[in-house]
């Protein structure tokens, strides 16, 4: 274990950040993946000391999560992490706030608090685990299960439209807006990275797989035989081409995304869509996010967009500097017996 | 300069002033700037605004009307009065509405200008009130506010509506010159608050001079009345605000146990106030966060309470509502924070601008599980300083939520406060944890209080959070007798608060046949209304009771010694439910008026006569 004593950068391992705990998620569950690239990335963030990390979380499977790390950790209410995070972030500004979330935590019942927490771009990090299920309450449908789905709930199928997370991350204006997938072991250990090193909201939305009631609901997305036709890897600077031979391409027309065939011998390379990440507009981060779960589009993943804006916990603590440079370091004696005051001579 | 005019001068002790016009007529503005001349001048006062939840309800309606009362003397007062002596009546809707209240014989003043053909069938006048006989036995003057203002400045570079506007300085200083009041500190408040718009300045010191001249000139007015100062205890002293009050000892609390100040909170009246004075006072270190709800007001207050902050979120009754899930995260996790809760008529959104007592069970009980939190609440609006500080103290000294209870009344109403020196504060002992050799999150002290590790200290990185904890390791435990074993510690915390909250005092004979009990803002009432009982030669005790849970130690040891306790509150009998399960005392008699308003003082005297078989006089 690091020994805090010593001078310098603390090298720590994945290990230095699992906690004494057992970990109970179901055998086979996709939270484990993302614990495991969690403990693995947490060692090469920059300068980070473990006692200056905080996990919160609400209520769901995901929501276990901070048991598993060894930080400071706070499991909360149902829905509540985001603002019980800003709390902490916004009053300390020095520590390193995560949120651990599920769909039904974040989206549903913590709906309010996540797109506030967006819009303030307060320097959190929220993963959100997407299962599109209700695990913990064992089989509900969630607000990013798909329309005519069968559960516990619904048993004559959901006449609910599904949220697009991403989608509503960026109309809150977040200013980091990625995705990933649980067994896409490397990519995510990668969109970590860059979230833990964003200044300002980092969401990042992580498919993970439920095998006990939504099982295979990114079977598109992970199987081997159709991942590379399904799944668009999101690079900042590069076209965006998928497929198996990396031979077809996202080229905009006018306003419209279309599939193109690179060996049509009617496009090349050069009229496929790069990827800006850094685009202040967010008419092409739209664009990419409705290429989700469309059946004639690969879905996105990566960094959708990322903006460098001064964040609420900065912001306010520059005002306390400010404020207080201005008219001194409060004084308690003095504010007490300002203003109309007049006196009364014993008698 | 024309003529002497021959004015008499006439002493009284206290008296009672009623300003009332349209919610657009500033009479808020007037009456707190007629309170703070008062102050000044060493009057004891006591204020009640009265103003509908509307904004700007229609001009000239009813409904519209809005009021601030003010109650000063040359003696010790508790209350904003009963009955106005004096009313100003800046429309025939005011008249109306406060007509009724107003002793008989009271003075009225009432601005003709509006007494127009529209403004009377709006207020549901038939009939001119001044020309028919309505105002009969009462000692009305008639003056034309409006026009005089409009006269007084012609000269002055605003429109007509504009001008209009500081009709009601205009009238503030024709009170001034009633009372014998200077007018200099609203001068001086009118140059510090208009210091960009010289030309407003200007308008509302030539109306506040012109009404005051008015006075002095006009043969109508031939007595002016004198107030001397009250004989308070010597010291510095300031007229307060029960919410400036609370803020200010939340800030206070702050500066004693050395922790910065967070507050989470949400827009909702009668709290909003709070939170805009905290949010000026970001030198103090204090941070204050607009949530996007009240949920998020608690639940960011409970995060910075984790981290290590004094925390603290202010709301009203359907806000502590919606807080109540996260008032028990805070049971749980055993953490510090203080939820104020400045009642409100209910229930729903109820009577939003009226006050009310009926949080207290929500207050004491209102959580799922067995869920004990520290409640305290406030007396006066004074007493709010010292109730934020005693809350602020119980919640970090014990690691736990505490409930500040205070109302609209104490809220909005104000009384000099005489200064307390920073050094005569309590202490706030607090102390985080650093002992990583032998830290374990839910061990617990000689109080049943757990340690305070905040995130950043090395080594002693540790969870926290809603499921039952283990006593001692807090790890998740769903152990049957661990849970029961934490229910009785967690109950056990609340009432180890007993320890260091002081005894109930008794004011009056320490026994007997009747003790009037109260808590929160009916402190004043029944203080005026025991001492006339007593004047009266009726046998009367008083105690009240500041801290609610847990009760003071020798509570039921006082309870015991007086045959009959009358209760008044604010609710349908939420203390003496309490009482009665508590102490089993029989002779608890209920006292409740849900009005959206406090007791009079006279509503005490004569249900202590009542009490004593009516008009006789006791021994």
């Amino acid at each position: 274990m690091a020994n805090n004593i010593e001078v310098g950068e603390i090298k720590y391992t994945p290990k230095d950040f699992a906690s004494d705990q057992d970990v109970r998620w179901c055998p086979g569950c996709g939270d484990y993946a993302i614990l495991a690239q969690v403990q693995r990335t947490f060692p090469k963030i920059p300068g980070i000391k473990r006692e200056n990390i905080v996990w919160v979380s609400g209520i769901g499977c995901s929501s276990r999560f901070p048991y598993y790390m060894n930080t400071y950790g706070f499991h909360s209410i149902h829905g509540r992490a985001p603002a019980i995070a800003t709390g902490i972030k916004i009053s300390r500004p020095e520590l390193q706030v995560w949120v651990a979330t599920g769909d039904g935590d974040l989206l549903s019942i913590g709906g309010n608090h996540f797109i506030h927490a967006c819009r303030r771009n307060v320097d959190i990090k929220i993963m959100l685990f997407n299962n599109r299920i209700y695990a913990l309450t064992k089989g509900q449908y969630s607000p990013t299960s798909e329309r005519g789905k069968i559960t516990k709930t619904t048993p004559y199928g959901s006449i609910d439209y599904p949220f697009n997370a991403i989608s509503l991350a960026l109309g809150a204006n977040a200013t980091f807006v990625a995705r990933s997938i649980d067994r896409d072991a490397k990519h995510l250990q990668s969109m970590i990275l860059r979230a833990a090193q964003h200044k300002g909201t980092a969401f990042l939305e992580i498919y993970q797989n439920c095998n006990i009631f939504n099982d295979g609901a990114f079977r598109l997305l992970t199987d081997k035989e159709t991942k590379e036709d399904h799944v668009l890897y999101l690079e900042h600077g590069k076209p965006m081409i998928f497929g198996k031979n990396k031979d077809k391409g996202i080229v905009l027309k006018g306003l419209e995304p279309v599939v193109v065939d690179l060996n049509d011998g009617k496009h090349t390379i050069d009229d496929v869509l790069v990827h800006d990440e850094n685009d202040a507009s967010l008419i092409r981060a739209f664009i990419l996010s409705h290429l989700t779960d469309h059946p004639d589009f690969p879905t996105p993943v990566g960094v959708f967009r990322q903006l460098f804006q001064p964040t609420y916990d900065e912001s306010l603590n520059q005002q306390i500097k400010d404020v207080t440079e201005k008219l001194g370091k409060g004084d308690l004696e003095k504010l007490l017996f300002s203003g109309n005051t007049w006196t009364v001579s014993d008698n | 300069m024309g003529n002497e005019k021959q004015t008499e001068e006439k002493q009284i002790r206290e008296v009672t002033v009623r300003f009332a016009g349209d919610s657009g007529d500033g009479m808020q503005l007037t009456g707190t700037q007629f309170s703070n001349t008062t102050a000044s001048l060493g009057n004891d006062l006591s204020t009640l605004p009265d103003y509908p939840a509307e904004i700007r309800a229609p001009a000239g309606t009813l409904y519209g009307v809005s009021g601030f009362q003010l109650h000063f003397s040359s003696s010790d007062i508790y209350t904003p009065g009963d009955k106005p002596d004096v009313l100003v009546a800046m429309n025939p809707a005011a008249l109306k509405k406060n007509l009724p209240d107003l002793k008989p014989g009271a003075m009225i003043i009432v601005n003709t200008d509006s007494f127009d053909k529209k403004n009377l069938a709006l207020a549901g006048f038939e009939t001119n009130p001044l020309e028919d006989g309505t105002l009969d036995g009462f000692e009305v003057y008639e003056v034309p506010i409006t026009t005089l203002t409009f006269n007084a400045l012609e000269d002055v570079d605003l429109s007509t509506k504009e001008k209009a506007r500081s009709k009601n300085f205009f009238a503030l200083g024709l009170m001034y010159w009633l009372f014998e009041r200077p007018l200099d500190t609203t001068i001086n408040w009118l140059k510090e608050k208009f210091k960009n718009k010289p030309v407003l300045i200007e308008a509302n010191e030539k109306a506040l001079r012109a009404g005051y001249n008015f006075g002095d000139i006009t043969e109508r007015f031939t007595t002016r009345y004198k107030i001397e100062p009250a004989k308070l205890p010597g010291g510095t002293y300031r007229n307060i605000s029960g919410n400036e009050a609370t803020a200010w000892g939340f800030i206070a609390a702050s500066v004693k146990s050395g922790l910065p100040l967070f507050l989470g909170s949400y827009p909702i009246t009668p709290a909003s106030e709070i939170l805009q004075y905290l949010s000026k006072y970001k030198n103090f270190n204090v941070r204050t966060f607009q949530a996007e709800d009240e949920i998020a007001g608690i639940t960011s207050a409970i995060g910075a309470s984790f981290a290590g902050n004094l925390a603290i979120t202010t709301t009203s009754g359907p806000g502590l509502a919606l807080k109540t899930e996260a008032i028990g995260l805070a049971v749980m996790t055993e953490l510090p924070l203080v939820i104020v809760d400045v009642q409100r008529g209910g229930p729903s959104t109820g009577l939003p601008t009226k006050t009310e007592q009926a949080d207290l069970l929500q207050a004491i009980y209102g959580r799922n599980g067995e869920a004990p939190v520290g409640v305290v609440a406030a007396a006066t609006p004074s007493d709010c300083f010292h109730m934020a500080i005693e809350a602020s103290r119980l919640a970090l000294e014990f690691m736990s939520p505490v409930i500040l209870l205070t109302d609209g009344y104490l809220a909005n109403g104000s009384e000099p406060w005489k200064i307390p020196h920073v050094d005569e504060l309590p202490e706030i002992k607090v102390e985080f944890y650093k002992d990583a050799e032998n830290f374990k999150p839910y061990a617990r002290n000689e109080n049943l209080v757990r340690p305070w590790v905040v995130p950043g200290t090395p080594n002693m990185e540790h969870r926290i959070g809603g499921l039952e904890k283990a006593n001692i390791t807090g790890n998740v435990s769903y152990d049957p007798e661990n849970h029961h074993e934490m229910v009785k510690i967690r109950a056990q915390k609340i009432q180890n608060m007993q320890k260091v909250i002081p005894d109930l005092e008794v004011d009056g004979d320490q026994e007997g046949d009747l003790l009037v009990l109260g808590w929160g803002s009916t402190y004043g009432a029944i203080k005026e209304g025991v001492e006339r009982a007593r004047k009266r030669g009726y046998k009367v005790s008083q105690a009240h009771l500041k801290y609610l849970n847990p009760f003071p130690k020798n509570t039921g040891g006082v309870l015991a010694k007086f045959e009959r306790i009358l209760l008044p509150e604010v609710n349908m009998g939420q203390l003496a439910k309490i009482l009665r399960s508590e102490f089993l005392h029989h002779g608890i008699i209920q006292f409740n008026l849900v009005r959206g308003l406090p007791f009079r003082s006279t509503e005490i005297e004569e249900k202590i006569i009542e009490l004593f078989g009516g008009g006789n006089n006791g021994q």
